[in-house]
């Protein structure tokens, strides 16, 4: 584990891996509502956590170091299940990609279990993990310039929904219903980083 | 609708609703937005009578003009700028009575990018998740004001100041931006480390609130690869992959994959705020406190 400071009040906390990023975040979230971790903001991250608007960052970052961390995420709540119709453009580049046939991506992509390893792009926007790494794909070589809401998709070694209409260069392999965002609501956001998350396949309307 | 509202007559190049933003939310991908020139913001809240983190009008390059529906106090600072009521000469800076009815102009920045305009009792639209700030990144808050455009005002909470004129500080003709290095510096050559805190840079036409983009050296990456997306913070100079740094503004993205090779000292984003294109930039390396 590093620990870099960033700025006059906030530290980036680099790790070696996604999972122990989220065991890191559950663990600062932890000691956050414990009170003994005063944090602006906590914002995890692919192999980091930020910690913004530290009052003494000099000293959290020698309590970091000295700390012995989890390794692993605790359990996480109840699995958010969102319903989804395979049906993006993409599929059939996934399909090639992952070298299965085209109805394979759907039956693999169901039976995963998710995490939200992070949030960012916009608000409501999870980079979810749980597929396996021979399963990453690239970007589109050319960004869409306009994705539709609810547009399930996927880059890298993450699966994400597009919380509203946006360009993006992510693999559509579905569309949801499910409202990702909506800060009329509370909590506003579906998906928030450390969730569990299941896809569950509906037939095409 | 009442008659504590206030009707946009001319709604200008891009004039937003502001205040102390919505920061709390970056875990999910929420940016903080607010005011970018938060002193002035704060200024016009004190005279006219308002707690600080009331909102208030953030106007861009070529003010507003707006029709308050009762009397009002309001104060316009930031940007230096002529103020008129009813084309009568008003006072920049200081509080000023505007009976409901009558036409308040905020003309173009004199100098400057961005001029705030307070008004007793606030811009009250509805909050999203706390703040009234219109977000530009993620399209939180209420939208850029438009022509006709009638907002609400909240009930005055206090009495405005009695001064003549408040002091602030002139819009920079350089701007000198204090820097920590680092998070990511060991990404780049230290040449590039160098170029950045001693060669001269000038504030890009391209800049907005999101980021203030810069014109000159390129900075070179020391090692290939991409940097997974880490958690990002106000002040962050980030350097895309055309090496030109951009200090990330108010509605800065929460999250990106570019290196931040330094971050600015957030009492030198103010004035950053207020630095027209062309402005020259000097970014100073400073130790951490």
């Amino acid at each position: 584990m590093k620990v870099l400071p960033v700025g006059e009040d906030a530290l980036l906390v680099e790790v070696s891996s996604g999972d122990e990023a989220q065991a890191l975040h559950a663990e600062l979230l932890r000691r956050r509502a414990e009170g003994s971790l005063s944090a602006r903001e906590i914002v995890p991250a692919a192999r980091t956590v930020l910690l913004d608007g530290l009052d003494a960052p000099d000293r959290v970052a020698a309590e970091l170091t000295a700390a012995d961390l989890p390794a692993a995420p605790p359990p996480a709540g109840d699995v958010i299940e969102i319903p989804v119709r395979y049906d993006g453009p993409d599929l059939a580049d996934v399909a090639a990609h992952w070298g299965v046939p085209e109805p394979e991506v759907a039956r693999i992509h169901a039976r995963t279990e998710f995490r939200v390893a992070f949030c960012g792009f916009a608000p409501g926007f999870g980079y979810l993990t749980g597929l396996p790494p021979r399963y990453d794909v690239p970007r589109r070589a050319t960004p869409r310039t306009s994705v539709p809401a609810g547009s399930v998709a996927l880059a890298g070694p993450y699966t994400g929904v597009y919380p509203r209409s946006s360009p993006g260069g992510w693999q559509l392999i579905g569309t949801t219903d499910a409202v990702l965002w909506d800060h009329a609501r509370v909590p506003a956001a579906l998906l928030s980083p450390g969730a569990r998350v299941r896809f569950v396949p509906r037939a095409e309307s | 609708m009442t008659d504590r509202a206030l009707a946009v007559v001319r709604a200008g190049a891009l004039t937003t609703v502001q205040d102390r933003g919505r920061p709390g939310h970056a875990h999910l991908g929420v940016p903080r937005s607010g005011a970018l020139d938060r002193p002035a913001a704060e200024l016009v809240n004190r005279l006219t009578g308002n707690q600080p983190g009331a909102a208030v009008l953030e106007t861009t390059l070529d003010g507003c003009a707006l029709r308050p529906r009762s009397d009002v106090t309001v104060a316009v600072a930031g940007a230096p700028c002529r103020v008129t009521v009813d084309s009568r000469p008003a006072a920049w800076g200081a509080p000023v009575r505007v009976p409901g009815g009558a036409l308040l102009d905020v003309g173009p920045a004199v100098a400057g990018v961005r001029s705030y305009v307070g008004v007793s009792g606030g811009i009250a639209v509805e909050p999203v998740l706390g703040s009234r700030s219109t977000d530009l990144l993620s399209g939180l808050g209420p939208v850029p004001l438009t022509d006709g455009t009638v907002l609400p005002l909240g009930r005055p909470t206090g009495v405005h100041a009695r001064v003549d004129v408040a002091p602030q500080p002139a819009p920079p003709a350089e701007l000198v931006l204090r820097v920590t290095l680092g998070p990511r510096e060991d990404w780049f050559t230290p040449e590039a480390v160098r170029t950045l805190v001693s060669r001269a840079y000038r504030v890009s036409p391209a800049s907005n609130r999101i980021g203030l983009r810069m014109d000159g050296p390129a900075l070179e990456r020391g090692r290939p690869g991409e940097l997974p997306s880490e958690g990002m913070v106000l002040g962050a100079v980030q350097v895309p992959p055309d090496g030109r740094p951009v200090v990330f503004l108010a509605d800065h993205p929460t999250t990106g994959g570019y290196p931040v090779i330094a971050v600015v000292r957030p009492a030198d984003l103010p004035a950053a705020a207020q630095a027209m294109p062309g402005t020259p930039v000097r970014f100073v390396a400073v130790r951490r406190r």
